[in-house]
C-alpha cells in the first residue's frame, strides 16, 4: 500500500514534516521557512548543569513538537496526537492510519537509524520522518533531510519509534485530522501570532540561559572555557556547540537562515517593509554564527589555543546576542493593524 | 550566506545525501541549495568520535584488567550512560552498577544477558568477548 504522497527534502526534519504533512490542506503553500516561523522555531537554551553526549547542552532551536502544534493550532487545523505504552498498539495504530490514509509524522530517535552513517548515530531522539505506506515488511518512509525516500523493515521502524533515553518518542505519531483549505488570511493572521510567540520567547523568557541573554551567558562561559576545563575538554565542548548549530536540520548559521527566509515570505504576504530590513539583521546573525565555528573549529583542531582566541570565540557570541535582540526588538514593535 | 558561499566540502553524510541550506540569491533573496558538507563541522564531528574511540579504548583495557565487566565496553561502544541502558533493559540504576562489576556479571543469568545484548544490539555470546560486528 503507498499512499499518494511526494517525498520533499528540507533542511530541518519537524518543519519540513509539519511542510509536507499540511501540504495537500494549504496547496503546498506552508514553506519549510513558514513552518518553522509560524511554530516560533527560533530559539536558544544553554542549560546549566546538564551534560548530553558529556558536552554542554545547548540548542538553538524550540522544544521537539512545538513547530508543528504551534503551526497547526495558529492555522486552525486539528491534531491527532498519540503516544503509546505498547508497542503492539502503537504498530496496529500506526497501520490503520496508513490504511485510513494519512500519512503519519513519527517521532523517532537516531540511534538506530539504519539508513544515518553512523556517525551521525547519536542517542537523540527527537528526530521526526513521515510513514506514507507500507510494502510486505517495509514501510515507506519520508525523511525530510534526505534527498530520496527510503525505507525501514518494520523491526528497524518500532526500533527507533521505542529509542530510550531522554525525550524517548514512546511511539509518538500525529498527523492533521481532516484536510481543511486554509485561506491566505488564515497564514497572514498564522504569522503574526508565530512572530510575537517568538518574539518572547527570545526576549522574555525567564532566567539567563535561554534566549538572546542565553546567548550572552554562554559566550562569557566560553572564556573561562580554557582555564577551567583545559584545552582538550574546551576543544570538545566547542564542537559540541559547532555540532548543535551547523549539523543536518538546522539549514546553516544555527537555524538563523531559516527564520530570515521565513521573514522574506512573510513579507509577500504583509508586506512590511520592516520584514526585510529584519531578515538582513538574521542574515548577518548567521553569518556571524559561521565566523564564530569557523573560530571554534580553530580551537579545537588545534591550530589557535590562546586565552585571546576563547575571548574572541565568546565575544562573537556577545555580539550576536546584541544583534538577535536588536532584531527580536524591531519585530516587537511592528505595527499590525 | 551567499548561494555561492555554501560550502561544498566532502563529508560522510555527503556520500549518502546532501543537505539543504538556506541561502542567498544574487537579489538578496532566500533560496535551497544542496550542500555536500562543510569542513568546519566534519571536524567537530571528528573531534567527537575521537572522544568516543579513546573512551571506548580506556573501558577495553578496563575491562581486560579485571576493574569492570564487559558492560563498561558496550556502553562506551553504544554511547549509552547508565540512565539510557536502565531505559532500555529495564534495570534499575543500582543493577547495572552492580553488573559493571566482572564478579558479579559473571554470574548473570542467560536471561539477564539476553537483556543486555538486545540493548547492544550484538549476540549474547559476544557479549563476554567484547565483539562487535558493524552492518
Amino acid at each position: 500500500m503507498k499512499l499518494d504522497f511526494e517525498h520533499h527534502q528540507s533542511a530541518h526534519c519537524e518543519s519540513g514534516v509539519t511542510s509536507s504533512l499540511l501540504r495537500k490542506s494549504a496547496t503546498n503553500k506552508i514553506t519549510e521557512p513558514l513552518a518553522f516561523g509560524i511554530g516560533a522555531g527560533l530559539f536558544f537554551v544553554h542549560v546549566p548543569f546538564i551534560k548530553i553526549n558529556n558536552g554542554p547542552a545547548i540548542a538553538f532551536r524550540t522544544f521537539p513538537g512545538l513547530i508543528f502544534k504551534r503551526t497547526c493550532i495558529a492555522l486552525g487545523i486539528a491534531v491527532v496526537h498519540k503516544k503509546f505504552r505498547s508497542k503492539e498498539r502503537a504498530n496496529n495504530y500506526l497501520n490503520q492510519c496508513l490504511e485510513e490514509g494519512h500519512p503519519v509524522g513519527c517521532q523517532v530517535g537516531v540511534y538506530y537509524l539504519s539508513y544515518f552513517p553512523r556517525e551521525y548515530r547519536f542517542h537523540f531522539n527527537a528526530h521526526n520522518l513521515i510513514v506514507y505506506g507500507k510494502e510486505d515488511d517495509n514501510y515507506l518512509i519520508s525523511d525530510p533531510v534526505m534527498q530520496a525516500a527510503t525505507t525501514l523493515t518494520s523491526y528497524e521502524l518500532e526500533r527507533v519509534r521505542f529509542a530510550k533515553g531522554a525525550l524517548a518518542p514512546r511511539g509518538q505519531l500525529y498527523y492533521p485530522k481532516n484536510e481543511k483549505i486554509i485561506t491566505d488570511e488564515q497564514i497572514k493572521n498564522a504569522i503574526i501570532k508565530g512572530i510575537k510567540t517568538n518574539v518572547k520567547q527570545m526576549l522574555n523568557i525567564p532566567g539567563w540561559f535561554a534566549g538572546v541573554r542565553g546567548i550572552k551567558y554562554t559566550g562569557k562561559k566560553i572564556k573561562n572555557w580554557r582555564d577551567k576545563l583545559g584545552l582538550q575538554k574546551a576543544g570538545l565542548y566547542l564542537a559540541q556547540l559547532v555540532r548543535m548549530q551547523e549539523e543536518i536540520g538546522t539549514g546553516g548559521g544555527g537555524f538563523r537562515y531559516i527564520y530570515a527566509a521565513f521573514l522574506q515570505e512573510a513579507y509577500d504576504y504583509l508586506l512590511k517593509d520592516e520584514l526585510l530590513e529584519i531578515s538582513k539583521i538574521f542574515t548577518q546573525s548567521g553569518d556571524l554564527w559561521r565566523t564564530a565555528a569557523v573560530q571554534a573549529a580553530g580551537i579545537y583542531k588545534g591550530r589557535i589555543s590562546s586565552q585571546e582566541d576563547f575571548n574572541l570565540m565568546g565575544d562573537y557570541l556577545i555580539e550576536i546576542s546584541e544583534l538577535e535582540k536588536k532584531a527580536f526588538l524591531m519585530l516587537k514593535n511592528i505595527k499590525w493593524q | 550566506m551567499k548561494k555561492e558561499n555554501v560550502p561544498q566540502d566532502s563529508s560522510s553524510l555527503g556520500k549518502i545525501t546532501k543537505e539543504v541550506c538556506y541561502a542567498t540569491d544574487s537579489s538578496g533573496k532566500y533560496v535551497t541549495e544542496l550542500s555536500s558538507g562543510w569542513e568546519v563541522k566534519t571536524n567537530a564531528l571528528d573531534v567527537a568520535w575521537k572522544d568516543i574511540e579513546e573512551r571506548i579504548a580506556r573501558a577495553k583495557q578496563q575491562v581486560l584488567n579485571g576493574k569492570a565487566s564487559p558492560l563498561l565496553f558496550f556502553m562506551e561502544y553504544r554511547l549509552m550512560d547508565i540512565n539510557i541502558l536502565s531505559d532500555y533493559t529495564g534495570f534499575w540504576k543500582w543493577q547495572i552498577k552492580r553488573h559493571l562489576k566482572p564478579e558479579i556479571f559473571n554470574k548473570l543469568s542467560s536471561k539477564k544477558l539476553q537483556k543486555y545484548a538486545e540493548a547492544f544490539n550484538v549476540k549474547v555470546e559476544y557479549l563476554k568477548t567484547m565483539t562487535v560486528y558493524e552492518a
